[in-house]
């Protein structure tokens, strides 16, 4: 939503904690618009560089336009300290368990669907291997009424990709996915590559789901993040553009 | 991670990072996302002592061609210490 100038507006952002995968308490930083609502909401996938200031801004950025919006540290287990630091370790580590990491998102979700304020819609949003993160739990945590990927990588996994941790390739649980798909790319990304991309595709019209998919020429992997290289102003914009009018139509 | 390509492996040995030296205990190499460094994919070099908690850690991030350059530097010198009767193992 857009706010005229003599329009009320105001946020809580803060940082709780939830109960995540099995039970486990996790952080997870909030931000709801003020007044009654009732507000759709999202849930809000950080990437591999962890749980960081771009993340927060971006989970804001969803509550200034109208979401109640919910971002939880899929590090939480890994310790404290700098994101960064963070990230490094669970790097090191192979990766937080797929497992683990749908069972945090659905304790998000159902935080976002337990606010007074909440219509009951709850989106997904990741990127790169936050996206990754958004399309395993959008198939495999019932509830979400659409699913955000901006350039996830290894949503296709090649046998030798995966891990004890990583068992099964997201794409292996299109058939449950009970949600509309946005996808963002960039051309020149190299995970997702294009071909890969259009493997997800094809799966998502072998099984009959809804989707729809934007692939930006001259634009690389994160082509969002203004603080990296990799940005593409008027890609991010026209990207942006489209997940509001995707999430205006499946979520509200 | 978009590669996950990465491994730890035990050091012994000394690094200095913010607030000074300590003793290293292990040194985590990725081919992934960078941090820091202006590339898509970056080698990188992350000499941590996770005993002593995630701030224990000195970072590098290297593209491709410096990476191979400093595995071949490595390598050199260590051979011409070999060579010299330096190293005893």
């Amino acid at each position: 939503m857009q706010y005229a100038t003599n329009q009320y507006e105001g946020m809580i952002a803060e940082t709780i904690v939830i109960p995540g995968h099995n039970g486990d308490p996790i952080g997870a930083y909030v931000a709801r618009p003020l007044g009654p609502g009732p507000f759709p909401a999202i849930v809000v996938i950080h990437h591999m560089p962890g749980w960081d200031e771009w993340y927060r801004e971006v989970t804001r950025k969803f509550a200034h336009h109208g979401y109640i919006a919910i971002s939880p540290n899929l590090y939480h287990r890994a310790g404290h300290g700098i994101p960064e630091d963070i990230a490094v370790q669970v790097r090191a580590a192979g990766g937080v368990p797929d497992d683990q990491v749908v069972g945090d998102v659905a304790g998000a979700l159902a935080y976002a669907v337990a606010q007074p304020t909440c219509t009951g819609k709850v989106a997904v949003f990741g990127t790169c291997s936050g996206a990754r993160h958004a399309y395993l739990a959008a198939c495999r945590a019932p509830g979400f009424a659409a699913i955000i990927n901006c350039w996830g990588g290894r949503v296709t996994m090649e046998p030798q990709e995966l891990s004890p941790a990583q068992p099964v390739a997201p794409i292996d649980y299109t058939k449950d996915l009970a949600c509309p798909v946005l996808g963002i790319f960039g051309e020149e990304d190299s995970s997702p590559t294009p071909p890969q991309v259009a493997l997800l595709e094809q799966a998502l019209i072998a099984h009959g789901k809804t989707y729809e998919f934007h692939m930006y020429p001259d634009a690389g992997h994160g082509f969002f993040y203004y603080d990296r290289p990799a940005y593409r102003q008027a890609q991010a914009m026209a990207g942006w553009k489209q997940i509001w009018a995707f999430l205006a139509q499946y979520v509200g | 991670m978009c590669t996950m390509i990465a491994t730890q492996i035990k050091v012994a040995g000394s690094g200095k990072a913010g607030n000074g030296w300590f003793t290293l205990g292990e040194a985590n190499v990725s081919y992934d996302h960078p941090f820091e460094a202006p590339f898509e994919h970056a080698l990188s070099l992350d000499f941590v002592n996770e005993a002593l908690g995630p701030s224990a850690r000195v970072s590098v991030e290297l593209d491709v061609a410096s990476a191979r350059q400093l595995v071949d530097t490595i390598n050199a010198i260590l051979a011409k210490a070999d060579s010299g009767g330096y190293i005893v193992e």
